[in-house]
């Protein structure tokens, strides 16, 4: 990864973010995914409807580079081997991906030891950032729903990812967390800074009218086709 | 109608090359001084000794292949996965009739069906590898299995030159090799290498025929899977 | 295929990071020693009461017991190796971060081996009252034999139980897949164990002892090479 391309505003660069060609996934003979193609633009919020069983997940877990395509290609950063890219790449799903046995701090201090040589939040930055207490001493199997999501997301946020998927981030959430969680994913896109690139941001939920605020575009997947596409913000 | 012809052929062939390697070795050979009749079972027990290492080399390489092509050509990735999936039957196959052959001819000679000694265990837990790799292919499902099988495949292959050591260490009950072993041992009678050679050469053939026929018929079954996925993605 | 693993300097931190996390989580849950403890002190008076051992005999046979009650109790922690992983997804977070794959799989065997080896240590006094047991050869060989057959037991297990996390009955096939693989090593450790026991000096060049070392040292450079694959094989 080369560290001038953070330096560049988004605006610059019109590449798109990831390229997925006639993408398909077939689990043994059942199809998840069938024939999608997509650009993802840089500095947008796409928002994923769907039934359960329609393929968000599957389509999540193929850009985050962790399941490979059975069929199409896929680009990454303008990198055709997926798994090179995921480094750049924020992948929350409807797990926590964090030990039970720790507390949120020692989780975050545990991941971000294992992103060195790329420029990474403080765990306790992280931790305020989504509103939980870094001095919280319970460990992670003690936490509520919602605060497990949130300390969640906040492990995803530590790595600065340029492109953040979130599988159902509202799923567990009151309307008044919700809230907070959706404006802080538009300060999270727009950056810290203003040289800062904006960042892209996909996401999967049930409740549209949740994430209509920041919505660029809005897809519908049913049963693993892309069947319409809405763009512009839907507020 | 010129591949039936060509099959027939070989298949005729095949026969007759095992049934001219069975009059050699039960009535052209002269018997063991030692053992009589039960010693012509060595016609059989070492030839599947030494091609059972022949099938386990190829499932091996087989694997390499598959590990070196999964990223780049996953086609060719899938055709090297079907020669070691064939190779480890095959060649489980084998071992299993050298484990078979040898307590028939243990009994009477030694006085004993089976013993601890080195040979015999090492035999045994070459076949227990490869018998597990069979079952670890069955129990995963998915597109990894591939990989999978093709890492197991290597961890049991290291086990071979160790297994090997662990023979040469321990003071050994079995008769020693046939070839390369001390000079006193081994075939004398012309006759007798020559049943030997023959028998050796008919098994190869059948085994690497039944190898090819495993493969071909692998290949048509990842076919067949192929077409039933493109059919599932077009289907509503 | 990225699966040369890379020794940087920074390699050996990595691993302690690891390490750390795995010591920490066991050290707050103690699921797998003391399940484990326990299992071997079983299978320790299961085979004293099958054998019914008087002081000769179990000095023949009382190797075997040691190394055996070892591999099932570990069988039964390593079958747990990354189960904490799998649960909540946690693997796929590791998956998604830059840091080498070797070093997760290193730290864990580690961590394996630690927890089998405190096993040992309790177990293998209450081995010898329980055996009347006093070794006749070179005590100090054992220190060198145990651990080397434990850690062969260890670090293969570590790599199958990650090769087996895909699998359908994931727990019954780890024992099918380690065993046979382990066996060259468990003869190695049982014989050099007997041979220390009984003082008969068979084997004056440490043979099953070199032998073990040799195990090792391929079993390790392989699990090392091979383990960035078995963890992105999808």
């Amino acid at each position: 990864m080369t560290p001038a391309a953070q330096d560049l505003p988004a605006s610059t660069s019109s590449e798109p973010v990831a390229r997925i060609q006639s993408v398909s996934r077939l689990f043994g003979d059942f199809a998840a995914l069938r024939n999608v193609t997509l650009d993802l633009e840089p500095g947008k919020c796409y928002v994923l409807l769907g039934e359960n069983g329609a393929g968000k997940s599957t389509l999540l877990r193929i850009l985050a580079g962790l399941l490979l395509p059975s069929h199409g290609a896929i680009t990454l950063f303008g990198n055709s081997t997926p798994t090179e890219s995921r480094a750049r790449i924020g992948y929350m799903s409807h797990a926590p991906m964090l030990y039970d046995e720790l507390t949120a701090l020692e989780n975050l201090r545990y991941f971000r030891s294992l992103y060195s040589g790329q420029p990474t939040l403080a765990p306790e930055e992280a931790l305020a950032q989504v509103g939980l207490d870094p001095a919280l001493s319970r460990s992670l199997g003690q936490y509520s729903q919602g605060m497990r999501q949130r300390a969640s997301l906040a492990r995803v946020l530590l790595s600065q990812p340029e492109l953040l998927l979130l599988d159902e981030p509202f799923s567990n959430m009151d309307v008044e967390s919700a809230h907070q969680m959706v404006s802080l994913l538009a300060r999270f896109r727009a950056g810290r800074r203003t040289r800062d690139p904006r960042r892209t941001i996909v996401l999967t939920t049930h409740q549209r009218s949740l994430a209509t605020p920041i919505a660029d575009c809005v897809l519908t997947l049913k049963a693993g086709r892309l069947v319409a596409r809405e763009e512009g913000t839907l507020s | 109608m010129m591949k039936k012809l060509f099959l027939l052929t070989g298949i005729a062939a095949i026969a007759l090359l095992m049934s001219w390697g069975f009059y050699q070795a039960m009535y052209a050979a002269p018997a063991d001084a030692a053992q009589g009749d039960i010693g012509r079972i060595f016609y059989y027990h070492v030839p599947h000794g030494m091609l059972c290492y022949l099938f386990f080399t190829i499932n091996f390489v087989a694997s390499l292949l598959v590990l070196g092509w999964q990223r780049t050509n996953p086609a060719r990735a899938l055709a090297a996965d079907a020669w070691a999936l064939a190779g480890a039957e095959v060649g489980v196959v084998f071992c299993s009739v050298v484990l078979v052959t040898g307590p028939i001819w243990g009994r009477p000679v030694w006085g004993i069906w089976w013993t601890w000694d080195p040979r015999l265990t090492t035999t045994l837990v070459l076949w227990l590898i490869y018998v597990s790799y069979l079952l670890v292919r069955r129990f995963t499902s998915g597109s990894q299995v591939t990989t999978l099988a093709a890492v197991l495949s290597i961890f049991g292959a290291l086990d071979m030159p160790v297994n090997y050591l662990a023979n040469r260490l321990w003071r050994t009950q079995h008769p020693s090799p046939v070839f390369g072993g001390d000079p006193d041992a081994g075939l004398k009678d012309p006759a007798m290498l020559h049943a030997f050679g023959w028998n050796l050469l008919a098994w190869a053939v059948w085994g690497l025929a039944v190898l090819s026929f495993r493969v071909y018929i692998e290949r048509r079954q990842q076919k067949i899977q192929h077409n039933a996925a493109l059919a599932a993605l077009n289907a509503d | 295929m990225n699966a040369t693993p890379t020794i940087r300097p920074g390699w050996f931190a990595l691993v302690w990071t690891h390490l750390r996390k795995d010591l920490r989580i066991e050290g707050r849950s103690r699921e797998s020693i003391n399940s484990m403890l326990f299992f071997a002190l079983l299978v320790v008076v299961l085979f004293s009461m099958a054998f019914d051992p008087t002081a000769a005999a179990s000095r023949q046979i009382a190797a075997g017991v040691l190394c055996v009650a070892t591999l099932f109790a570990s069988v039964s922690a390593l079958n747990q190796a990354w189960a904490r992983e799998i649960r909540h997804q946690v693997l796929d977070a590791l998956r998604m971060t830059p840091s080498d794959a070797a070093a997760l799989f290193f730290a864990k065997a580690l961590a394996n081996f630690f927890f089998v080896s405190l096993v040992q240590l309790v177990l293998g006094p209450v081995f010898f009252i329980f055996y009347n047991l006093h070794p006749l050869g070179d005590t100090w060989q054992l220190a060198l034999v145990i651990p080397l057959g434990t850690w062969a037991l260890v670090a293969n297990g570590t790599f199958f139980a990650a090769l087996s996390i895909r699998s359908r009955n994931r727990e019954m096939l780890l024992p099918l897949i380690l065993f046979p693989i382990f066996l060259p090593a468990l003869l190695a450790m049982v014989l050099g164990v007997k041979t220390i026991l009984t003082g008969d000096g068979s084997d004056p060049q440490l043979l099953w002892l070199k032998l073990l070392a040799g195990y090792d040292i391929l079993f390790m450079t392989a699990s090392l090479l091979l383990f960035e694959t078995v963890l992105q094989a999808e």
